[in-house]
């Protein structure tokens, strides 16, 4: 594939792919970017975790994975769902509260799940997720599957104890997981510098003996090439990867951050100079992948799928209180 | 019928369930060739094989949230918690993560896994590995808690939590290990919820549990001699609890006593008591209903301390006769 090569990528993967890949760094932004304005309008309740500026370490990490493959999310985990195949319109109508969402409206923002897409949902609790992945990856062991586990957590995740004690098990077993580390700069308002005194978290992979590999997060051909080894270093049983993307969230924390931490010349920085979404459009466009119309058509296609989306979860049914109890069993 | 141990009916029914089951493991800190802290996998790994009998590093967080992954991807852990006490390791993963799981993504997903773990003092081990700290999990939802005081009961109780397809943390009393009962060789199941009487009475309830079941029965015994006839309750699960038995009971006698092992403050006592009070049985009450619970001290190393630490048996004579003194100084 001549294309392939121009854009240094590793894995084969038809124009076709990429360009879905395109479109959908497109959705996971108009996603955020809609719920953002929802919030602010007082349209959802709770809070939310929003991933703008992160959209290439989902789509370029899911990339390639089958629907047997797993992965788990984190609190700011709209962008693992969608690149893991989920519905924008189950996603939205899950965080307007509705029976259409991906909880029935009961786990919200943080905690969408879709096991028959092998995602295994959203953990709320920072590194919460990690070990659960090591379990996935025990069964695929136990059970003789081929599937991979890609295990999403941040960096403030890696100051966790159960990022430890995940990690060690799961390269003493060598274990078909691939523990993603998305560091976009700061655990809420820490920043990743004051809170960890390695340079970068990939380096202490060597603390467990299985590599660790440092990537530009924002550069999603950088993100396939280094999920693809990682999982099918995984799939060949011989055990775990920590990939460390480097990338940074454009939006605070939360939806309530004043963003006393950073300066905005840094914010501005990151948006004007190393925009994931941009990027990928010119290099799609320089490897004569695309064109600019056909780009611009992907773009507008994702914003119609966000605006049905938006349209289904608005117009979906609220639970009735008698819902509270269902699930239930202890 | 033949006799075993405590300790030989739960690793019985681990054994049996994993001759059938290939989704069945256990997992845990020293549980390959040195047969776990207390003996209970002793022979499992030649049996099993160390993949299914999975030695652990000591990461109880680790080990609990693999143990959910699993649980949640198709296999069916049982996860052996060296000691209870560890569990403030591992409670994240069993309470935000194996609790929540199911009711959180809207009814998808379930999570078979099985925490085993010793509790309890009477051991010299002192104030890190001697807690009964059950009740913590009793109060959140998404949790199943077993708490067996027979070998017969930890056989039974456990098939029916290996075959819940919901969290189930299963206690196992220490000193109750040795303890012998008649227990089939064959599988059988006791229903999670059921409560077993466990010597009938019509004087006064004594609702106890693990241990304390033994310390209620001896108690009887003597109280017999002074004709006093007691009805001992062992509600086996705390959750789900069996509260028509002891609502029935507390009903026919009109009196009760609640005692457990765990200190008395925010103890499981109190929730029996408090659903006594709510329930129709209330109006049959004679008498206040006595809490007997360990004192509100951490469990301390000298032996003579450690005992007086948690009721004994001439503590629950005394509050049995208390109690029925009461209802004579009422009428």
């Amino acid at each position: 594939m001549e294309q392939t090569k121009t854009l240094k990528l590793v894995p084969e993967l038809s124009n076709e792919k990429l360009k879905g890949l395109y479109k959908q760094m497109w959705l996971i932004r108009y996603f955020d970017e809609q719920v953002d304005q929802f919030f602010a309008k007082g349209m959802i309740h709770g809070t939310t975790h929003l991933a703008v500026g992160q959209e290439a370490t989902a789509a370029g990490a899911c990339a390639l994975l089958s629907d047997e493959d797993k992965i788990t999310s984190t609190h700011r985990g709209h962008g693992h769902s969608i690149a893991k195949g989920g519905r924008v319109d189950k996603m939205m109508a899950e965080l307007f509260g509705r029976t259409t969402g991906y909880c029935k409206g009961k786990g919200g923002s943080m905690h969408i799940a879709d096991l028959d897409k092998g995602n295994l949902g959203a953990m709320g609790i920072v590194g919460g997720g990690i070990p659960l992945a090591v379990g996935s990856a025990l069964t695929a062991h136990m059970k003789k599957l081929d599937y991979v586990t890609v295990c999403f957590f941040g960096d403030g995740a890696s100051n966790e104890g159960s990022f430890h004690e995940a990690i060690n098990m799961a390269s003493i077993w060598d274990l078909p997981v691939v523990f993603f580390c998305e560091n976009n700069q700061y655990g809420m308002s820490g920043n990743v510098s004051e809170m960890t005194n390695v340079e970068n978290i990939a380096d202490r992979a060597a603390a467990y003996g299985i590599p660790g590999v440092v990537i530009d997060g924002n550069d999603i051909i950088e993100v396939i090439n280094a999920t693809y080894e990682a999982t099918e270093r995984a799939r060949l049983g011989e055990g775990p990867t920590l990939i460390e993307a480097k990338t940074y969230r454009w939006k605070g924390h939360s939806k309530s951050d004043a963003k006393k931490y950073r300066t905005r010349d840094e914010e501005k920085d990151w948006r004007d100079n190393r925009d994931p979404i941009k990027r990928f459009k010119e290099d799609l466009v320089e490897a004569g992948i695309a064109t600019e119309d056909e780009l611009e058509t992907l773009k507008k296609a994702a914003k119609q799928e966000m605006d049905d989306a938006v349209e289904f979860a608005q117009n979906s049914p609220m639970p009735s209180l008698d819902e509270l109890l269902t699930d239930v069993y202890a | 019928m033949r006799e075993i141990t405590y300790l030989e009916a739960v690793r019985e029914a681990m054994s049996i369930e994993m001759r059938k089951n290939d989704d069945v493991f256990l997992m845990g800190e020293d549980i390959g060739v040195y047969g776990g802290a207390f003996g209970v996998s002793r022979g499992m790994i030649e049996e099993f094989g160390p993949e299914r009998i999975r030695n652990t590093p000591i990461s109880e967080a680790g080990i609990a949230g693999a143990a959910v992954g699993s649980a949640l991807t198709g296999m069916r852990p049982i996860m052996e918690l060296q000691f209870s006490d560890f569990i403030t390791i591992a409670l994240d993963q069993i309470v935000n993560q194996a609790a929540k799981l199911r009711y959180m993504y809207g009814g998808k997903g379930k999570v078979p896994m099985v925490v085993r773990t010793p509790s309890g003092s009477g051991t010299g081990a002192a104030a890190q590995h001697s807690q009964s700290l059950e009740a913590w999990v009793t109060h959140i939802p998404g949790l199943k808690v077993v708490q067996p005081s027979t070998a017969y009961d930890a056989k039974g109780l456990l098939k029916a939590a290996l075959d819940d397809d919901n969290p189930v943390i299963f206690y196992e009393h220490k000193l109750l290990y040795k303890t012998s009962s008649e227990v089939p060789e064959e599988e059988y199941s006791i229903p999670l919820g059921k409560a077993e009487v466990k010597r009938e009475g019509t004087d006064i309830t004594i609702v106890a549990t693990a241990i304390m079941v033994h310390k209620a029965l001896e108690a009887a015994a003597e109280l017999e001699k002074e004709g006093i006839s007691v009805e001992v309750v062992d509600p086996r699960t705390l959750v789900p609890l069996d509260t028509e038995t002891i609502i029935k009971s507390v009903a026919k006698t009109g009196h009760l006593v609640v005692v457990h092992e765990a200190v008395k403050r925010g103890g499981f006592g109190g929730e029996i008591a408090s659903m006594i009070a709510e329930s129709e049985a209330f109006d049959y009450l004679d008498a206040p209903i006595k809490r007997l619970g360990g004192v509100e001290t951490p469990i301390p190393y000298n032996p003579e301390l450690e005992k007086a630490a948690i009721p004994q048996v001439p503590d629950i004579v005394n509050a049995v006769k208390e109690t029925l003194t009461k209802k004579a100084v009422a009428k």
